[in-house]
């Protein structure tokens, strides 16, 4: 189901054909006959939500991962990668999120990075590599010096060099993972001419991003994904957010207004003021016996490390805040499960669960006082705990001591939720509660949280999905730049609050 | 902390050059104090013997650390280096009737391929080199053991210790030898490709990887050399004392990473210099020779040994940290 | 290719597999040696291996939580030249005392190393095997000890005597193995051992505290060592400066043959006991043989290399499913 393309219009030829693409995860189907064409000299933007398969397609696209269905045809021929080197052979790469270099070696050695010239002797050809370096800065149009340590660059330095491999390896396509992420304004700016500079020169430019002013900015024409599936192509300067957004959501989702009213009780915690180092800078905020707070803003913006910072898991220099009106310090974990704190994280297996322990064992492990007699654990206690949640939660488990490695991602997490109510904690932050979750799996922890928030636990909900937050929250809040940027109660949410929230500066 | 010394800086006025070397290796201040404090203890130890004697004595953990430098700065770790010594030594004597230079090639190409071996069980199997090393370290001690048998070996010819007692001038040959590998050392981790990716598998394996870099074969050189180094630091020993037993070269290792930490490698690799490492290994002969002239017993010398190391682990967690 | 040939039509895991070869390579010292089955034979082997069988239960509390300790051999040494040196001057009530004190000492000294200033367990445990090594040295002036009178002191009770026909050390290895398997299998103590070295990050999400944990394993590991050290003394009458020399490999590659992960999160006293002994057995079989002391160092090396292989190759074979 190929968009109506209008590639007639456009003069560069079709630099890459993604044809009926599908790859399948244990579990979910990220891609579903996913099909897309790139021109040469084109920005072309892959948008989506969260979980829409934008990075799974650009994985496969740049041969980290391999297709369960359909081909890629990249320049007139049928390609099958296997790995991401044979990608960038071939003239493909893909530029991460995350900065890959070498920090202790200079801006040339990394832009030649495993092509180092050298002569017969093996010694290195500096003047060689220096000269083609002032080539490639020189045609990129940056401002970079060749003999600079590539780790002591500010970070939108150290993208220049990551752009400039391409440059130095000929690249026709250049895939970009939400580059702007860890950018600044000025900085985004200077990304957006360094691009316009490649698309000149007639590579072709897949871009992936969920921030819609930004691809409006920069793209030719977009893309759309939802759910693993392809939306639709869009002519950019033929369309405004709106039309994208429509797209990328597509579903009706239950407008949080029509919802009853919720009386939240006391205040749980309330935070006057708290500044995580590097992300935020004196924010405040509270949440109310019988409310769930959402916590909405991008990747990187500091949700989860303020998490952390209640949670007694990173230190803060300027904290103070009140458990149900009293002062207290979290100094550490042990302090926040005492006092009555549960953190689901968001990363589930580095962080949620011990893969090769039962799901007992795993859910009793915060509340381990409970199951004990003078030190002694209560196997009965803790298989009763364990059924008593497999059961509510409906988890789909083999037994209390089986190892929880090979369940479903939807059960993992609902034993990572099973480990905290077990807890019964006052107050459960849920980071990114149903990520790489299975859709039936995620309708049901929706619902048991509404069921928690009914029952009076407070919570909060750290998410970066849109419809979550305007499903869940009674009141949410938008975290940007470091500060707290909006405060809507349920009657003023909607897409538009919040996207003004991560917009506005 | 201390980053490799770039090519550029061949650019710059000497005395500038000399101040920047200093800068980024605290070790060789530590070295001028060590020999003003000395110096003031007891008047044998500033004298050219006393020295050149510092030199020789350096040569020996020297070698060692020289060729674990860059196993280092790849990330990595070769506990196994002060067995190979004793191997090479026990080779090198025992062998001496199928003559002078097939004995020593025969024991340093054994450490060779064991360094191979321990650097293609790193790779291919992907344990840790700590482990895989460790029990090398064992391992080959059993095989220098198990060649050797419970004895002592001595040479029925005097060519190996009238190579030891080479010199030109004050210098023993032992000792300018130990210089040489300094610099050519230097040099390939400076100048060469195989250097510098050295340098980038320490610094961000993912992105070698990525961009395409030999990292196993990288890896697996670095290893071999290491092994190899470890073999003519055994001909040596054997050199200076004409005798070899099994049980020599205990405890090297952990002189040569002490050597190699002191002198600015970090642990978790990527960076580090020959220069450093060398500053390091005089600096700790420097200490032991001077603590013997001024008659402090040789069982303190395991304690500080122990303490040194230890002090090590704590700056090198304090400098490089993430 | 090979080693998928032979384990695939039995269903063995990659470490079943490295065991089972053991297995066979013991089967077939006993061909060579049927002596070593005597029971006066087994006997003494599991003698012999209550010291190193010890020290191994305090291994695998550290290995369980997912860190090494080398600093043991030395330790055993330290502690058996105290004892053997205090016995004589001060009673033998007060050298076992000093010597389960040091082993305590050291073991809060290891602890603070690793899980307080957080340095890599591997090079500060092994700084520690020099340091203690040189205050050995250093205490009794490069000399061995001696107890002068062996046969009139109660001391020897523990290292020679028999009770109901079994030898002492035997029956403080069983007391010690069932009071330590207990500890890790059914205390809350235990758990968080198993969870840190499982996933020492998920372990923190859940309000462990895991510093204090690794340095009770530390503690542990010393004061066992303290106590393998009072029985060899016994056992011996005597201590070298050497005595432990070489221990701690040997009882690290026993606990990880039991089964225990040099990765964390999975091992038991029990089987580590067993691995210990299974070594001693094989040392004992290639003595009988005529092979010298030093061909045991070489199977530590391939033990340690095929097991910690075997169990990295099952968790990739795991992961990947």
């Amino acid at each position: 189901m190929k968009a109506n393309d209008k590639s007639s219009q456009r003069a560069g030829e079709i630099s890459l054909s993604v044809n009926g693409i599908s790859k399948r995860f244990p579990g979910v189907l990220a891609l579903d006959k996913v099909s897309v064409d790139v021109h040469a000299g084109e920005v072309h933007a892959i948008c989506g939500e969260n979980g829409a398969g934008k990075s799974t397609l650009m994985k496969v696209i740049a041969g980290n991962y391999r297709a369960d269905e359909g081909d890629l045809v990249f320049r007139g021929v049928k390609i099958d990668l296997r790995s991401p080197l044979q990608a960038k052979e071939l003239g493909i790469l893909l530029i991460h999120q995350e900065i890959s270099l070498v920090p202790e070696l200079t801006v040339a050695e990394n832009i030649f990075l495993g092509s180092l010239p050298y002569n017969r002797m093996g010694f290195v050809d500096w003047q060689q590599l220096y000269r083609r370096t002032e080539e490639v800065i020189a045609k990129a149009g940056f401002k970079l010096s060749a003999k600079d340590i590539a780790g002591e660059l500010p970070v939108a330095r150290q993208q220049m060099v990551e752009i400039a491999r391409a440059v130095a390896l000929q690249s026709s396509l250049v895939i970009f993972d939400e580059p702007t992420a860890s950018l600044t304004e000025a900085e985004a700016k200077a990304l957006f001419d360094t691009i316009r500079q490649l698309k000149e020169n007639g590579v072709a430019i897949l871009y992936i991003s969920h921030k819609l002013p930004e691809i409006l900015q920069i793209s030719d024409r977009v893309s759309v994904l939802r759910d693993g599936r392809y939306q639709g192509t869009l002519q950019t300067d033929e369309v405004d957010e709106n039309a994208i957004t429509a797209l990328m959501i597509g579903r009706h989702l239950e407008n949080p207004n029509d919802r009853p009213a919720s009386h939240p009780g006391d205040e749980v915690l309330s935070i006057d003021r708290i500044t995580v180092p590097g992300f935020i800078d004196q924010a405040e905020l509270s949440v109310h016996a019988g409310e769930i707070l959402g916590m909405y803003g991008l990747v990187g913006a500091g949700r989860s490390e303020l998490a952390e910072v209640i949670f007694g898991l990173r230190d803060s220099p300027d904290v103070s805040m009140r458990w149900h009106g009293k002062p207290v310090k979290i100094s550490s974990p042990s302090d926040a499960v005492r006092l009555g704190i549960g953190l689901v994280p968001e990363d589930r297996k580095d962080h949620g669960l011990i893969l090769d322990m039962g799901g007992a064992t795993n859910m009793t492990l915060p509340a381990l006082r409970a199951v004990q007699h003078f030190g002694f654990i209560s196997r009965d206690k803790e298989v009763r705990i364990f059924e008593d949640y497999r059961e509510k939660l409906q988890i789909a488990a083999r037994g209390p001591f089986a190892s929880v490695r090979t369940l479903s991602g939807g059960n993992q997490q609902k034993i990572v939720l099973g480990k905290w109510l077990s807890t019964h904690p006052d107050l459960l932050i849920l980071d990114e509660p149903t990520r790489g979750v299975d859709v039936g799996a995620k309708a049901e922890i929706h619902r048991l949280i509404s069921e928690l928030a009914k029952a009076g636990m407070a919570i909060i909900v750290i998410s970066s999905e849109m419809p979550e937050i305007l499903l869940l929250s009674d009141r949410a809040i938008v975290i940007h730049n470091g500060r707290v940027t909006r405060e809507l109660p349920r009657a003023q949410l909607s897409e538009q609050t919040l996207v003004e929230g991560i917009t506005s500066t | 902390m201390m980053s490799q010394v770039s090519a550029h800086e061949t650019h710059m006025m000497p005395f500038a050059k000399v101040i920047n070397v200093a800068k980024r290796n605290p070790i060789w201040l530590v070295l001028v104090v060590l020999i003003a404090l000395f110096s003031f203890q007891t008047p044998y130890f500033l004298t050219v013997f006393n020295l050149s004697n510092i030199l020789y004595q350096a040569a020996l953990i020297g070698f060692l650390a020289v060729g674990l430098t860059p196993v280092l700065i790849n990330g990595n770790v070769d506990l196994s280096v002060g067995a190979m010594v004793a191997l090479s030594a026990c080779l090198a004597v025992s062998l001496q009737h199928i003559g002078f230079v097939p004995a020593l090639v025969i024991a340093v190409l054994a450490c060779t391929c064991l360094g191979l071996l321990n650097g293609i069980i790193v790779e291919y199997t992907g344990v840790n080199s700590f482990i895989v090393t460790l029990a090398a370290m064992l391992g080959v001690r059993g095989l220098a053991f198990l060649y050797a048998g419970d004895t002592s070996l001595s040479s029925p010819t005097s060519d190996l210790m009238e190579l030891g007692m080479m010199a030109v001038g004050p210098l023993s040959a032992t000792a300018i030898v130990f210089v040489i590998f300094v610099v050519v050392f230097q040099i390939m981790l400076s100048r060469t490709a195989h250097g510098r990716n050295t340098y980038a598998i320490g610094g961000n394996r993912a992105a070698c990887e990525n961009a395409g870099v030999h990292v196993r074969r990288n890896v697996i050189v670095n290893f071999a050399v290491s092994g190899t180094m470890a073999g003519i630091a055994g001909v040596s020993m054997a050199a200076q004392l004409g005798a070899a037993t099994p049980s020599y070269g205990a405890e090297y290792e952990l002189w040569a990473i002490i050597a190699i930490v002191l002198g600015g490698t970090s642990l978790q690799g990527g960076r580090g210099t020959m220069i450093g490492t060398f500053g390091a290994v005089l600096a700790l002969a420097a200490l032991r020779n001077g603590l013997n002239l001024i008659q402090v017993s040789g069982f303190y010398v395991l304690v500080i040994l122990g303490l040194t190391l230890i002090i090590a682990l704590v700056l090198d967690r304090q400098f490089n940290r993430e | 290719m090979l080693l998928q040939i032979i384990r695939k039509p039995f269903h063995l895991s990659y470490y079943q597999l490295v065991i089972a070869f053991f297995g066979l390579a013991l089967i077939g010292i006993l061909f060579v040696a049927p002596t070593m089955l005597s029971p006066d034979n087994i006997k003494l082997v599991l003698r012999q291996g209550s010291i190193p069988a010890l020290m191994a239960i305090g291994v695998t509390f550290v290995v369980i939580s997912g860190r090494l300790d080398l600093s043991i051999g030395s330790l055993l040494s330290l502690c058996a030249i105290l004892i053997v040196d205090l016995h004589d001057k001060v009673g033998p009530v007060i050298a076992i005392g000093a010597g389960l004190g040091i082993g305590l000492l050291v073991g809060c000294v290891n602890g603070f190393l690793v899980a307080v200033l957080r340095l890599n367990p591997l090079i500060a445990t092994l700084g520690m095997l020099s340091l203690l090594q040189g205050i050995s040295l250093i205490y009794s002036d490069g000399r061995n000890a001696l107890i002068m009178d062996p046969e009139n002191t109660w001391f020897s009770f523990i290292g020679r005597s028999y009770i109901a026909g079994i030898p002492v050390p035997i029956i403080i290895l069983i007391i010690a193995t069932i009071g330590f398997s207990i500890l890790l299998r059914y205390t809350t103590f235990g758990r968080k051992i198993y969870a840190i070295g499982g996933n020492e990050a998920a372990s923190r999400y859940s309000g462990i505290n895991a510093k204090r944990i690794v340095f009770s394993c530390y503690v542990i590991s010393g004061l066992m060592t303290a106590v393998a050290a009072v029985v060899f003394s016994s056992r011996v009458m005597g201590a070298q400066n050497n005595s432990g020399s070489g221990l701690e490999l040997y009882v690290l590659s026993g606990v990880i043959l039991g089964g225990a992960s040099l990765f964390g999160g999975s091992g038991t006293i029990l089987l580590s006991v067993v691995g210990v002994m299974i070594l001693e057995f094989i040392q004992n079989g290639l003595l009988i043989v005529g092979l010298p002391y030093y061909t045991q160092w070489i199977l530590t090396w391939i033990v340690i290399i095929a097991i910690v292989w075997s169990d990295l190759a099952s968790k990739r074979y795991r992961e990947h499913q």
